[in-house]
């Protein structure tokens, strides 16, 4: 195609184009002619090739070829091609590309040209993408038009003013006097320029705010010409004078008046005019109207009026208009921490909008509900939550079920009503929830203990009937393996009980277990679940048995190290079995807040015994849907006294656990237990390093310990450390040790003191790794303590 | 602010696209066919203003589109732009278009692209509203049009021949010359 071909003819071509294959075909033969056209030397065709490269460029088309010659058009001294190369570099130079600093020198040289268009082009582009220092270099300019120019080149400057100061904020001050004197102006566009340059300045800048706040009564001047004003054929819309102008003064008038009594009080007489004056029947009324009211809310505006802007949102709200109600939520959105009294009054209505059939006005009224939720009205507002919630549509669901779990723990008059809410919402919305919804359930659940009847035949009969929302299924899962006796006690008082046989529920698990439907997560909990119910049922143990082992070869790793541990529990370790399967103990709510967030991170570090505050390892395991170490399984027993129950305290949540820490905490290490002596306790033999371990001052939070190591063997000992490691909320200090060198023959010993603090009673366990240099070798090793021979615990 | 103005048809061909603000080119791309998507979702008697579009960014944003036609106008703005005096931009920016075109249709905004970015330049600059008048508007590109006429080569020849005869102003007829008592009354010649 020759060059000179207009834009036109191109586009006739491509349009013909019958497919996708055949367009592309076109375009790359006039990109390869357009390419080729640039890189000739000037012709007269350089602005309409342009025009083409912009047209593909709009298709989606690669155009990134054309920016130089954008630049090199800018620098002609034709109009015509000014025109395209100022459009070229907006639409594809921006201000990461190098060629965008080479176009300032020209949009300098334009800003001082004669004529006002080529100005206008160059404030154009300046607005659209001048980067920071194109903006600091051309802010002089600016302001010099900002002051002296027709009112077509003030309205332009203004505008790139706004831009120089969100680029350049501390320009700001530059540009201050100019628009103080810009107010002045008769000139709508420029009017309009002006407020908007001001209200930048005042948002960016408390000084210049307050500068600005003498300017009050001049903007209400200019309002109260423009709301009296008769008909005016240039500027008025639907019957209002200039209602862009207005509205923009308006918000103008919010930022000032915030806070600000006397700037309010100024302002009172003005806005009630405004609201009473305003005829709302069409779009820019309603926006003048809309506008007045958010000011009147936001400013310390007189009880009357502040009565009347309600009303007048109330009004909006009932309108037939879609688009009036849909702005009337958006301002009762803003206006509802404020005064939220006078925004419940319109519950019925923002309730009933939830009803409507458009999307938008269903998510303001969604919004608006949640925010309405109270102490006094949350049954009836839950009811209508619950039902909006199965008809919503599906971007709205995980936002409304967030909601509505905020709204049911903030509110929930009674234990009952909050587990059956939350089951409601699993059992309608399930795949929508947050991960931290079954964590938090099953903690609420385990704190209910009147209710663990209910709770597991609800959730019984919802698993029964569908397996296919995976929070619901795991909560349910972990709720029939702790409390699966009591289901098949199948005697209920809050509810109608479920008849089940143990093998009834086995196949439940069993269906959980092999669906394809079933996360990773899921399945996990389904066979923990089934693990716990040996304990807890009688006649089907084998059953589950074989369930374990066939696990014990599965292809998820996970599953696999769980049954094959449970395969070890049943075999070598089934004395324990029971005690390490019996009932989790109620948990501390904030414990299991904190693990799924700082566990990954700060629960498992390098210890330091000279640390103050070491980190500390978590006790209590949690059920979580992350990957679980085999010590999540094992609560830690309340009862310390319990003896050969003595695995370690379990991992961090996230079973990523730090190298060293792993190390610690070894697999089903059994260490002896411990008499609860009061006096000097020997905690530690082996090679001859003995560790002994002595309380004193056994207060109710806090005791002081000493740990002193001696040795007896025939080598002397260097470099002897102690590290603890305690559980969480407690806190562990230790102080210097006495020194770090064990001669031999215990001839002379080591102490170390230790402070432990622990406000919440927690049963008290301690882990310390000795490590030390012993004939040229190292050495490492663990102990744990799990009495202290304290009273307090 | 504003931060996207889009125009496209009822198939979601793009006939202008205008970014405030830099996106690169396939999100562009992608953010015209995510809006595409949303809005010809919607019934013709439900709200002008959506929200949840995730590409062109945060909660902040909403778009608020009027379709006329074949075509929808789409401004997507932040919550600093009054969503009711954006509805009547549009209007505004669409009557303007009207006018320069004289009643515009889809076809003159495909082969006139460049034009329609120039008027729009006069409306919106910088993703800040500029000028709401429409007749200002109109009269200014006018004048940026005659300027580039009147430097036109020869590409521009036929263009200003028209639009020479166009803007040849006639001397006013008097209709009604009075003359003391007499009434003459000059039949009255149809305008060129």
């Amino acid at each position: 195609m020759s060059p000179t071909v207009r834009l036109q003819e191109m586009i006739r071509v491509i349009r013909s184009a019958r497919t996708q294959g055949e367009e592309r075909g076109v375009i790359q033969r006039e990109c390869a002619a357009i390419r080729a056209q640039f890189r000739q030397a000037d012709n007269g065709g350089r602005s309409h090739n342009l025009a083409k490269l912009l047209y593909v460029h709009m298709l989606g088309y690669p155009a990134h070829f054309g920016q130089m010659e954008c630049v090199r058009l800018i620098a002609s001294p034709r109009y015509n091609e000014k025109r395209v190369g100022y459009l070229g570099a907006m639409m594809l130079l921006d201000e990461n590309q190098d060629a965008s600093l080479l176009i300032t020198n020209s949009i300098k040289n334009d800003l001082a040209h004669s004529s006002q268009y080529v100005q206008s082009l160059a404030l154009c582009t300046l607005a659209c993408m001048g980067s920071a220092e194109m903006c600091r270099d051309l802010a002089p300019e600016i302001d010099r038009l900002l002051r002296a120019s027709s009112s077509y080149i003030k309205k332009k400057a203004t505008l790139c003013a706004v831009h120089i100061v969100r680029k350049v904020p501390e320009l700001g001050e530059l540009f201050t006097p100019a628009a103080r004197a810009l107010l002045a102006e008769k000139n709508h566009g420029v009017l309009h320029g002006a407020i908007i340059l001001i209200t930048e300045l005042c948002e960016r800048n408390t000084q210049t705010l307050v500068q600005f706040r003498e300017a009050v009564p001049e903007l209400v001047h200019i309002m109260r010409g423009l709301v009296t004003s008769g008909y005016s054929p240039e500027h008025t819309v639907a019957g209002i004078s200039d209602p862009f102008l207005q509205v923009r003064i308006l918000r103008l008038l919010r930022i000032l008046g915030r806070n600000n009594d006397t700037a309010s009080d100024a302002m009172n007489d003005l806005l009630a005019q405004v609201a009473t004056n305003t005829d709302s029947s069409k779009t820019a009324g309603s926006a003048v109207l809309y506008e007045t009211v958010l000011t009147v809310m936001d400013i310390k505006s007189e009880s009357g009026l502040r009565v009347l802007a309600v009303n007048i949102l109330g009004r909006f709200l009932l309108n037939n208009d879609r688009n009036i109600r849909y702005i009337s939520m958006t301002s009762l959105q803003k206006i509802v921490m404020t005064d939220h009294n006078a925004v419940q009054r319109h519950r019925g209505t923002i309730v009933d909008c939830l009803k409507d059939q458009d999307a938008s006005v269903k998510r303001r009224a969604l919004e608006l509900s949640l925010a309405l939720v109270s102490a006094i009205n949350i049954r009836s507002m839950m009811k209508e939550l619950l039902l909006f919630l199965s008809t919503c549509p599906p971007e709205l669901k995980s936002h409304a079920a967030s909601g509505i779990f905020n709204a049911a723990e903030r509110y929930a008059p009674s234990q009952r009503w909050h587990i059956d809410t939350i089951l409601h919402v699993l059992t309608t919305a399930g795949g929508d929830v947050r991960d931290e919804t079954v964590p938090n359930l099953i903690q609420l659940i385990t704190n209910t203990s009147q209710l663990h009847c209910y709770t597991v035949h609800k959730l019984y009969r919802a698993l029964v009937a569908d397996i296919s929302q995976q929070p619901l299924v795991q909560v349910a899962c972990w709720c029939i393996g702790e409390y699966g006796d009591s289901l098949l006690r199948g005697e209920c008082e809050e509810t109608e009980p479920v008849q089940v046989t143990e093998d009834d529920i086995l196949d439940a698990l069993e269906t959980v277990l092999q669906s394809h439907m079933s996360s990773p997560a899921t399945r996990g909990f389904a066979l923990t679940a089934t693990m716990k119910l040996s304990t807890r049922i009688t006649e089907n143990v084998d059953r589950i048995r074989s369930i374990v082992s066939i696990y014990g070869s599965c292809i998820d790793v996970e599953l696999q190290q769980r049954a094959v541990e449970y395969n070890a529990l049943f075999k070598k370790y089934d004395h324990m079995r029971a005690a390490v399967l019996e009932k989790m103990p109620v948990m501390d709510r904030s414990s299991s807040g904190q693990t799924n967030g700082e566990s990954g991170g700060g629960g498992v570090q390098e210890l330091e015994p000279t640390k103050p505050k070491q980190p500390e390892v978590v006790v209590a395991p949690q059920p979580a849907s992350q990957v679980c170490d085999l010590l999540d399984l094992l609560s830690g027993p309340d009862e310390p006294s319990l003896p050969g129950t003595t695995l370690g305290p379990a991992s961090s949540m996230t079973g990523s656990a730090g190298g060293d820490l792993l190390d610690l905490l070894g697999g089903l290490e059994l260490t002896p237990t411990l008499p609860t002596v009061p006096a000097a306790v020997t905690v530690y033999e082996k090679s001859g390093v003995c560790l002994k371990l002595s309380c004193e001052r056994p207060l109710d939070a806090s005791q002081t310990i000493t740990l002193t190591a001696t040795n007896a063997s025939d080598h002397d000992i260097t470099a002897f450390t102690l590290q603890a490691a305690v559980p969480k909320n407690v806190q562990l200090q230790m102080k210097a040790p006495s020194g770090d060198a064990l001669p031999a023959r215990s001839s002379a010993s080591v102490t170390q003191t230790v402070l432990l603090h622990n406000p919440n009673k927690v049963s008290l366990k301690m882990r310390v790794r000795l490590s030390y240099i012993s004939q040229g070798s190292t050495v490492q090793d663990t102990v744990q303590i799990d009495s202290f021979p304290s009273p307090g615990l | 602010m504003i931060k996207a103005i889009l125009i496209f048809n009822n198939h979601g061909k793009p006939r202008l696209i205008r970014f405030y603000q830099y996106f690169a080119e396939e999100l562009q791309q992608q953010i015209i066919r995510e809006t595409f998507h949303l809005v010809s979702k919607r019934d013709d008697n439900v709200c002008n203003f959506l929200e949840g579009g995730s590409l062109i960014g945060g909660s902040d944003y909403k778009l608020i589109y009027r379709h006329y036609a074949t075509l929808y106008f789409v401004f997507c703005v932040d919550s600093s732009e009054s969503e009711l005096g954006i509805l009547d931009l549009i209007q505004v920016f669409v009557e303007t278009l009207d006018k320069c075109f004289e009643n515009v249709c889809e076809l003159d905004l495909i082969f006139h692209m460049d034009k329609v970015h120039y008027i729009l330049q006069e409306v919106v600059m910088g993703g800040m509203v500029l000028e709401t008048n429409m007749n200002e508007i109109v009269a200014q590109v006018e004048l940026q049009n005659r300027m580039e006429k009147s430097e036109g080569g020869l590409s521009a020849a036929p263009a200003r021949a028209v639009s020479a005869v166009k803007n040849m102003n006639l001397p006013e007829i008097p209709r009604n010359i009075n003359i003391g008592d007499i009434n003459i009354k000059v039949p009255s010649l149809s305008p060129f």
